[in-house]
């Protein structure tokens, strides 16, 4: 029971970084209407400043300039791709973000060489023990974080002049252009937000108990993808549900795994992929989506 | 056309008059041509709506009035096209190469056609997007009172899902959204299509009063009797052209009008002696 209880405790943490990429794929999707497969690299790229910067500026501001830098190479995207892009098909975009991708996360890889990068995080690798179950402060960090900035976001999407403006141009780009609502304002604050949100994940998927921030540290990214597709690609909530879901189900299928020996080793890898699969076939537009995928 | 009825002094010109009020007043449409990719929708369409005016467009299906409005609050992007030639200004301004959220903050809103409620957002987030071309809270809550005044429906039904209002009530929720942004001059794209007679009529109305109150509106409408009974001008479009143009009252006693637009067969009409020269005789339902 109680290791069960520390999966599940794990696995909403982890779940809650899911949830954050995953937030930033679907706000992209909404305002721009481009699946953005250069998730990663934007990932990779806020992580690779904060570890870059923490030893000679302190861990904080490192952050800050990791999230300020993730938010600017998306906003470089948006505005040096998606908006010179003549292609009236959004899935030309989305394989153009394939290849923005390949060449940030080569460039970043570049970099990083074989290196494992500590992020200089305050948390180490100390536990924290809530009466018998034991969870890493760097998890239990990232579980605060993350509720922390999607409650805020959230409440922004919901409250303030930007989210209707947000919301306006996901239902409508048109309507919306005509209210007076200025598009690529709108494209370009949803890639800087996903880039934030971005850099702050990487943050959490390169602490303890991950040794480091290395090269392939932006593919785990990937497992963010299933969470945003099976929540429903243009919906907030559903990208809260779907990194829950993710984590907890990798997590469980990890700890786990020694019973589930018959399925092989590293079945918590492709968890994941396996609950985006059963959704979809289920439900095509995700669970909370409210339109198909035809645009993919 | 009633024989005891006095014959319009003249038939209405065929060709619109070149402008004779000087540019800077009102919106003025000049030589307007249009294109979506090789298909040229407009042809050279001159208009304007001298400030404070109610000026209709009627034509029928595919005649162009949908792109001369995308034309003049610079949508026609979103549906592939653009403007070839000619141009359209507001107050001096020229409008043709602005992106459609300066030409809301030059004061010209459009109500597009269908409604296009946000239909997932509510009643008052609606109204909220309406007023995101302009700046200034105060402004924003008066004009957000002064759509109340006009629409009490919508305040009561501020928490609600657009969707989910009617769709008289969906047309009254799209007027005041575009009335958030205070406009000088309101584009109105089929305001009464798919609306019962009472609803129509009520719109009506409304567009009345929004222009008694300073505002000038250019109305597109199939509606050619309600249209022309607010307008003080008319322009008839067909095939991308402006083919009619006159006063109203000249364009609805006008007999090719009433035939075309105001459901008026040549069976209804009294047989009349000759025909004068002035009036074409024109063969039932040109294609």
């Amino acid at each position: 029971m109680t290791t069960f209880a520390e999966l599940l405790l794990n696995g909403i943490s982890m779940g809650a970084v899911y949830a954050l990429i995953a937030l930033g794929f679907v706000i992209i999707f909404k305002a721009s209407e481009v699946v953005n497969f250069a998730h990663a690299s934007l990932l990779l790229a806020g992580g690779f400043i904060t570890a870059k910067l923490h030893g000679s500026i302190g861990f904080w501001p490192a952050l800050a300039a990791g999230i300020a830098g993730a938010a600017a190479v998306g906003c470089l995207v948006e505005f040096l791709v998606i908006r010179r892009s003549k292609a009236a098909d959004h899935s030309v975009l989305a394989i153009a973000t394939i290849g923005v991708d390949i060449v940030l996360a080569t460039e970043i890889a570049r970099h990083i060489g074989t290196d494992v990068l500590a992020m200089g995080d305050p948390w180490g690798d100390q536990v924290v023990r809530l009466g018998p179950v034991s969870i890493s402060e760097a998890r239990l960090a990232a579980l605060l974080v993350a509720f922390v900035l999607i409650a805020t976001f959230l409440l922004a999407f919901k409250h303030t002049g930007w989210g209707v403006a947000m919301r306006a141009a996901a239902e409508d780009g048109e309507t919306a252009a005509l209210m007076g609502v200025r598009l690529s304002r709108v494209s370009m604050s949803a890639w800087a937000v996903a880039g934030a949100l971005a850099a702050v994940a990487a943050l959490f998927l390169a602490v303890f108990p991950t040794p480091g921030l290395d090269k392939t540290t932006g593919m785990v990214a990937l497992k963010a993808f299933p969470a945003a597709i099976l929540g429903g690609l243009d919906s907030t909530t559903g990208a809260l549900v779907g990194g829950l879901l993710i984590g907890v189900t990798e997590a469980l299928m990890s700890g786990y795994q020694g019973d589930l020996s018959f399925l092989g080793r590293g079945i918590g890898d492709v968890a994941p992929f396996l609950v985006m699969l059963l959704v979809l076939l289920i439900r095509p537009a995700g669970l909370f989506g409210t339109r198909e995928l035809t645009r993919v | 056309m009633a024989a005891d009825d006095p014959p319009p002094p003249e038939h209405p010109v065929k060709r619109p008059p070149l402008p004779e009020k000087a540019p800077g007043s009102g919106l003025l449409i000049e030589d307007l041509q249009v294109s979506y990719g090789p298909v040229q929708a407009l042809r050279g369409v001159s208009l304007q709506a001298p400030e404070g005016s109610v000026v209709a467009v009627l034509g029928s299906n595919g005649a162009g009035k949908s792109t001369l409005l995308r034309a003049v609050s610079g949508t026609l992007r979103f549906h592939r096209g653009a403007v070839t030639g000619g141009g359209v200004a507001y107050a001096g301004d020229r409008l043709t190469g602005l992106n459609a959220a300066e030409i809301v903050a030059r004061g010209v809103t459009q109500v597009p056609e269908g409604r296009r409620v946000f239909g997932r957002m509510t009643v008052a987030e609606n109204l909220r997007a309406g007023a995101l071309g302009v700046r200034g809270r105060k402004a924003a809550a008066a004009a957000r009172e002064h759509v109340m005044e006009l629409f009490p429906v919508l305040a009561e039904r501020a928490g609600q899902r657009a969707g989910l209002l009617s769709g008289g009530e969906q047309q009254m929720l799209a007027i005041g959204r575009a009335l958030m942004a205070r406009p000088r001059v309101l584009l109105l794209d089929e305001p009464t299509l798919g609306l019962a007679p009472l609803m129509a009529a009520r719109i009506a109305e409304t567009v009345r009063r929004i222009n008694a109150e300073g505002t000038t509106v250019l109305l597109v409408e199939q509606n050619a009797a309600m249209a022309l009974s607010l307008a003080s001008h008319a322009y008839v479009l067909e095939v991308g052209e402006v083919v009619m143009s006159g006063p109203a009252g000249e364009l609805a006693a006008s007999d090719e009008v009433r035939r075309r637009y105001l459901g008026e067969s040549d069976e209804e009409l009294p047989p009349q002696d000759g025909g004068s020269p002035s009036r074409p005789v024109l063969t039932r339902w040109p294609a």
